[in-house]
């Protein structure tokens, strides 16, 4: 590898993970990528490197995948397990509306290995395995590309596996029982992955673009990633925005960036936005106006009862209707149930039902049991599927409390047929 | 100590509810609604019996913890039945 010294990116020039990206849709070689970053700073020995550990705790990075976990903390707990681990590459992106994990495997590996190779290195682990949707097939080959052309450079093993292309699938413990032979669903914890995960060793299961950081925190700094964001919220985040926008598509965000501005990026609305969804099909419906005067923050997004979650967004058009939409929202969530634990099976069915009752406009009445339904149904399951979609639902009703009525009265406002896509897309 | 069921070995056969109906009722489908509040040592007698009276074994007393994180089970006994399916 070249050894000559790079100069270091501007702190505050964006964007960061999407610098390389290749306007040719290619992904970017090996070549181009050690061109643009430099080598990675060379691994001591075989045993966690707790220093390495410090830095990324001094980055203040979170999780990208949607729980916002510090990642500096999960390592400490990986590489405090005392036993050989293995990391888990998350790019099972089962959100249909997000697309920024198989955008940065397509178009930047070597970005997402590299940072695969410091988390290795952190943890003190050989075996890396890549875990990307069966259908992300531009991904899967851009991975398996890159993983040749590094010629085990990196002196890892790299295993790339292909994720049932489910809602549930990227659910951590799920992975870890897809990679242990069982099927990609949740498993009951603890043990929690870090504690035992594939093949009962301490396992690092963390998300694409999380590690994409890494592997620039590993070469810049902590000071260098801190320089965008905020102090509790730093670094560069990529979000997906979907719907009502003339440029649809994943951008790399400051952290704090305001909707506005990023609807801005995006061309603006490309008709009237009556709300937004916030952090995927687990996250939260805004109406229009609190949403605009919002910025891109969990700081500011919880007052408002959101979360940046899995970080799409889709800009909701004013002539569609919210109370259909969700309905075909909460039918999906409940369909894509891993079908294991009783209230998230019967319970979310129950719900999209009553949903997809009030939908038709010819119910005349709410059904009087939701509420408790909601309530009851949260916190659960073995996973987070039902409190994901109870959340969704719940700020549905909400935010379109106006079309409810009009629904329970028989009519609904909306024209137009489904817009927000209840199957991940092929051939990504 | 709180009781915890592990919801995917949870079959809704609802004895835990019949039996401890101080802690644990039961939603619309017949699965269990656990009391989140502790434990107390006059009822861990009666806990234990539930939990030795569940037919899929999806019951076990798990440790209190005050941060977010999920409560871990106690003693070696729960981890056991855990390890049996």
């Amino acid at each position: 590898m070249a050894a000559r010294r790079r100069p270091v990116p501007a702190p505050g020039a964006l964007p960061r993970l999407l610098a390389a990206v290749r306007s040719d849709g290619q992904a970017v070689s090996l070549a181009e990528h050690l061109h643009r970053h430099g080598p990675l700073p060379a691994r001591r020995g075989r045993e966690p490197d707790l220093a390495l550990v410090q830095l990324v705790e001094a980055s203040g990075l979170r999780g990208r995948g949607g729980a916002s976990f510090p990642t500096g903390r999960k390592l400490r707990a990986v590489a405090s397990a005392g036993r050989r681990a293995v990391v888990v590459v998350n790019g099972a992106e089962g959100e249909p509306i997000s697309s920024k994990d198989h955008v940065l495997l397509a178009y930047d590996p070597h970005l997402v290995l590299d940072g695969a190779a410091v988390a290795a290195a952190a943890v003190g682990a050989r075996d890396v395995f890549v875990a990307v949707n069966a259908d992300a097939s531009t991904a899967l080959t851009a991975v398996e590309r890159a993983i040749a052309e590094r010629a085990n450079a990196d002196r890892l093993s790299f295993r790339v596996v292909a994720v049932p292309d489910r809602f549930v699938a990227g659910e951590e413990t799920a992975l870890v029982n897809l990679l242990n032979g069982g099927p990609a669903k949740p498993i009951f914890t603890p043990p929690r992955p870090y504690e035992r995960g594939v093949r009962d060793a301490p396992t690092l299961v963390q998300n694409t673009e999380t590690l994409a950081h890494l592997a620039l925190i590993a070469r810049y700094g902590p000071d260098w990633f801190r320089a965008v964001g905020t102090r509790d919220e730093p670094g560069s985040a990529l979000v997906t925005l979907k719907g009502a926008v003339h440029r649809p598509g994943v951008y790399e965000i400051p952290l704090g960036l305001p909707l506005r501005d990023l609807l801005a990026w995006a061309g603006g609305p490309r008709t009237p936005i009556s709300a937004y969804l916030i952090g995927g099909y687990f996250g939260t419906w805004l109406a229009a106006a609190p949403a605009e005067s919002t910025s891109l923050l969990d700081a500011d997004l919880r007052p408002n009862g959101a979360s940046l979650g899995a970080r799409a967004i889709f800009a909701f058009p004013e002539n569609a209707c919210g109370i259909t939409e969700t309905a075909r929202l909460a039918r999906y969530l409940a369909d894509e149930s891993a079908r294991q634990c009783g209230p998230c099976l019967r319970g979310l069915d129950a719900v999209a039902k009553a949903l997809e009752h009030l939908a038709r406009a010819n119910t005349k009445h709410e059904e009087p049991r939701l509420p408790r339904w909601l309530d009851e149904i949260a916190g659960r399951g073995a996973c987070r599927h039902p409190d994901g979609a109870v959340r969704l639902v719940r700020s549905a009703l909400h935010v379109f409390a106006d079309e409810c009525a009009l629904h329970v009265r028989g009519s609904c406002t909306g024209s137009g047929g489904p817009l927000l896509p209840t199957r991940a897309r092929t051939g990504r | 100590m709180r009781l915890r069921v592990n919801p995917i070995a949870c079959d809704g056969h609802g004895l835990c509810a019949e039996l401890f109906p101080e802690r644990v009722t039961l939603d619309d489908w017949g699965y269990p609604i656990i009391d989140p509040h502790p434990i107390t040592p006059e009822l861990q007698e009666h806990a234990r019996r539930v939990i030795d009276a569940c037919p899929t074994l999806a019951l076990a007393l798990a440790l209190i913890h005050n941060d977010s994180a999920p409560a871990v089970p106690h003693g070696p006994r729960a981890v056991q039945l855990r390890r049996q399916r």
